[in-house]
Parts: C-alpha cells; sequence; structure tokens
C-alpha cells in the first residue's frame, strides 16, 4: 500500500514536539524462528504514530505504528517490563516491546493508552461540553444582581444579563456567591468585604448611607431592614425575581416620597 | 479498517505540474479515518494507498476542487476533484480538522477559555503528555 512516505518521514523527524521518546527492545516477529530474539530501536511517540528508528540519529524512521483500534497490556513474556500493542483485528501482528525498566515501562503503557485519535477527540468533546456548561452557568450568575463599586442605583436596574461576556469570572467569587444573609442587589459604592463567607448583610447604597445625617435624600425608615436582606442567595434570584425585589423597593421609596410630597416637604 | 466518511472522488493521479498537460483523472473511493486519507479503486476492498494528513494544507482550487500538499514539498499537490461544489467545501473542512495536530490545539484552546471563564484547570479526561507541556509553554509566553 502507498503510503506519502516522505511526508510521513518529515513528520517523524521533524521538531514538532514528541509525546514520548526512548529506547525499547521490539521483539522479532519471524514464523520460522524458534527464539525469541529483540532488536534494540529508538521509539518516537507523535500522536497516534509511534515510529521506530534503527538507531536514535537515523534520519529516517524503519517502521511506524498507527495506534488506533488497539490495546496496551502488561505482557508475560519471559522479559521482565515487557508490554504489548494489540490490535482488534485478529489477524494484525502484535508488537511486543520491551523497556529498561519499571518506570519506563509504565510510562510508556500510560502514554500509548492515550495515544489514540479518538481518545483525543473525546477528551475534545469533553472539554467541548464543559465549556459550553461553564459559559451557560455565568450566564445565569450574570442575572442575579450584580455589585459593582462604581455603579449608582439605576445601574440596577438595567438588565443585568447585558453585561459585557468578558467580566473576570473572579468577579463570581467575590462575595455573590457566598452571600447567606442574601440580599445583595442593592447597588453600593463600596463592594462587599472580602471575608470569605460574609455574615453580615451588605451595606447600604450611598443614598441610604447618609440618610443616617437626614441631609441628603429621603431617610428610609419606612424600609425595613428585612427587605434588605433578602433569603435569597444571588446566584438562585432569576431575573424576574430581581425586578419584584426591586420593585419592592421602589414602592416603597415612591410611597415615602408621596407622603413628604402630602406633607408639603421639598 | 473502521468505517470512516467514505464519498466519491475523481483524484488525479499525479501533481499538478506547472506547464500544461493533459491531466488523467482516475476515479476512486476515498476514505477520510482519524487523520488518513484512503484511496481505493473503486471495485477494490483494499486501499491502493494513502495520505498521512498532518503538516499538510488544504486548499480550495477552481470548481469541485481541493488540493493537499505538505510542508515539506508544497509545490506538489495531490488534486481531487469532487461532484459538486458542496461536496468539495465539506471535504475541505472535514480534511483541515482530520489531523492529530488540530485536535492537540483545539484541546489546548478550549482548557484556555475554560480556565478564564472559571479560575479553575479543568479536570478532564487527562489528555496526552505534550499537551500539558504545550499548554504551559503557552502561558509562559
Amino acid at each position: 500500500m502507498k503510503l506519502n512516505e516522505r511526508s510521513v518521514a518529515h513528520y517523524a523527524t521533524c521538531d514538532s514536539p514528541a509525546d514520548h521518546t526512548g529506547f525499547l527492545r521490539k521483539r522479532v516477529e519471524r514464523h520460522h524462528h524458534h527464539g525469541t530474539s529483540y532488536q534494540r530501536r529508538w521509539f518516537v511517540l507523535k500522536g497516534n504514530l509511534l515510529f521506530y528508528f534503527e538507531e536514535r540519529e537515523s534520519r529516517e524512521p524503519m517502521g511506524l505504528v498507527v495506534l488506533e483500534g488497539c490495546t496496551v497490556e502488561l505482557c508475560e513474556a519471559a522479559e521482565e517490563f515487557a508490554f504489548a500493542i494489540r490490535f482488534d483485528d485478529a489477524g494484525a501482528r502484535a508488537y511486543v516491546l520491551v523497556a529498561d525498566g519499571q518506570a519506563a515501562m509504565e510510562a510508556w503503557v500510560k502514554a500509548l493508552s492515550r495515544a489514540s485519535f479518538d481518545y483525543m477527540r473525546l477528551v475534545v468533546r469533553e472539554l467541548e461540553k464543559q465549556l459550553e456548561e461553564a459559559s451557560k452557568s455565568l450566564a445565569a450568575c450574570r442575572k442575579s444582581p450584580r455589585r459593582s463599586s462604581s455603579s449608582g442605583r439605576k445601574r440596577h436596574l438595567s438588565n443585568p444579563a447585558l453585561q459585557p461576556l468578558q467580566e473576570k469570572p473572579t468577579t463570581l467569587e467575590n462575595g455573590y456567591s457566598t452571600w447567606s444573609s442574601g440580599g445583595c442587589v442593592t447597588g453600593g459604592a463600596t463592594c462587599p468585604d472580602h471575608d470569605g463567607g460574609q455574615t453580615k448583610p451588605p451595606p447600604l447604597p450611598p443614598r441610604r448611607r447618609s440618610a443616617a445625617s437626614s441631609a441628603t435624600g429621603s431617610p428610609a425608615p419606612g424600609l425595613s431592614p428585612a427587605m434588605l436582606e433578602s433569603p435569597v442567595p444571588p446566584e438562585t434570584i432569576c431575573f424576574s425575581k430581581l425586578h419584584n425585589w426591586y420593585g419592592q423597593e421602589i414602592a416603597v421609596l415612591r410611597r415615602e416620597w408621596q407622603e413628604r410630597q402630602k406633607r408639603g416637604h421639598p | 479498517l473502521r468505517a470512516g466518511k467514505g464519498l466519491s472522488l475523481c483524484p488525479l493521479s499525479q501533481p499538478c505540474p506547472a506547464p500544461p498537460v493533459p491531466a488523467v483523472l482516475k476515479k476512486r473511493l476515498v476514505k477520510l479515518v482519524v487523520n488518513f486519507l484512503f484511496y481505493f479503486r473503486t471495485d477494490e476492498a483494499e486501499p491502493i494507498g494513502a495520505l498521512l494528513l498532518e503538516h499538510c494544507k488544504i486548499t480550495k482550487e477552481e470548481e469541485n476542487v481541493f488540493s493537499i500538499s505538505f510542508i515539506e514539498e508544497p509545490e506538489r499537490k495531490y488534486c481531487f476533484e469532487c461532484a459538486t461544489e458542496e461536496q468539495c467545501q465539506e471535504w475541505v473542512e472535514a480534511l483541515r480538522r482530520a489531523s492529530y495536530e488540530f485536535l492537540r490545539r483545539s484541546l489546548i484552546f478550549y482548557r484556555n477559555e475554560i480556565q478564564k471563564m472559571t479560575g479553575k484547570v479543568s479536570e478532564s479526561l487527562q489528555g496526552p503528555a505534550q499537551v500539558s507541556l504545550m499548554a504551559l509553554g503557552a502561558s509562559r509566553g
């Protein structure tokens, strides 16, 4: 069978990184020979291809084993540290190889077991799924209230889902998922403290802070503390709940404002 | 051979030379199996030959035609003519993704993306040895 040998040889000998290299003794397969003999060869594993060279310095490989549809197992040869590459296709010959020692044998068996294209494809697909799941849960977390040091109240009424996707994942660890006493949502000039698993409620937004002095903004006596401490942790708040929570806050403030208007306050 | 994707193409049996020479088209059954492109005479079960698809470039040529060339001999092109342009595009896409090296790069890409997103190194099935080393190199560089 023809093969693009020149390209194959080039791939075998070029300086693209190899997955594993080393000397192994390869059992010589002879039909009419009664004894078993081994020949020391230089082996290079690249991807799903196991090349072997007569010498380490040889410019061309002697042979190539395609590691698809095969198993790698320790074998009970007379030789110590022997392992075999056997193919599902029963007609195909097996390769019996002998390593220099226990560590070398284990390293080769491990490397060869993972070498197939199919295995690599499996790993990539698994990672693809993980990436998809990670971005989904990231999007879900984004729906929950977001706190940022520069945001004012208005910002929280905007759709958190429109946040840029490039936000660093560290914001997730930034106290959002550790709030047990809940609340969240209200925007603060200050970020939550970074003490792990904070137990105190989140700090009040700027307007309420200054309410104590009663100089600016409306006081918030009508706002019960309970409203600031929503029992629902941020990461489980869905967008509609979020709006409800804000909605309550707004309703109370409006009521207060209207009360003040009635009383003739400016 | 495990069954791979099989489509019938009409490959040119020789490289496309510079001076205009009447090209000889030979009809072949072509099968992509992992990173090898096997080709068969249409009535035979054993392949005539195979092309290892590592360090190669897939080029869309004129209508219905694509070529494969290898890094160490870029002027030598293995040309293939397909039945339709659509098939041709399918083949080009499939062949570009067919190398082990492509999978390796994909693996590194996904690992990096996951790490960026979650801050965690993925605990997936452990990939081949060289991937870890290459990933380290990438982050250092």
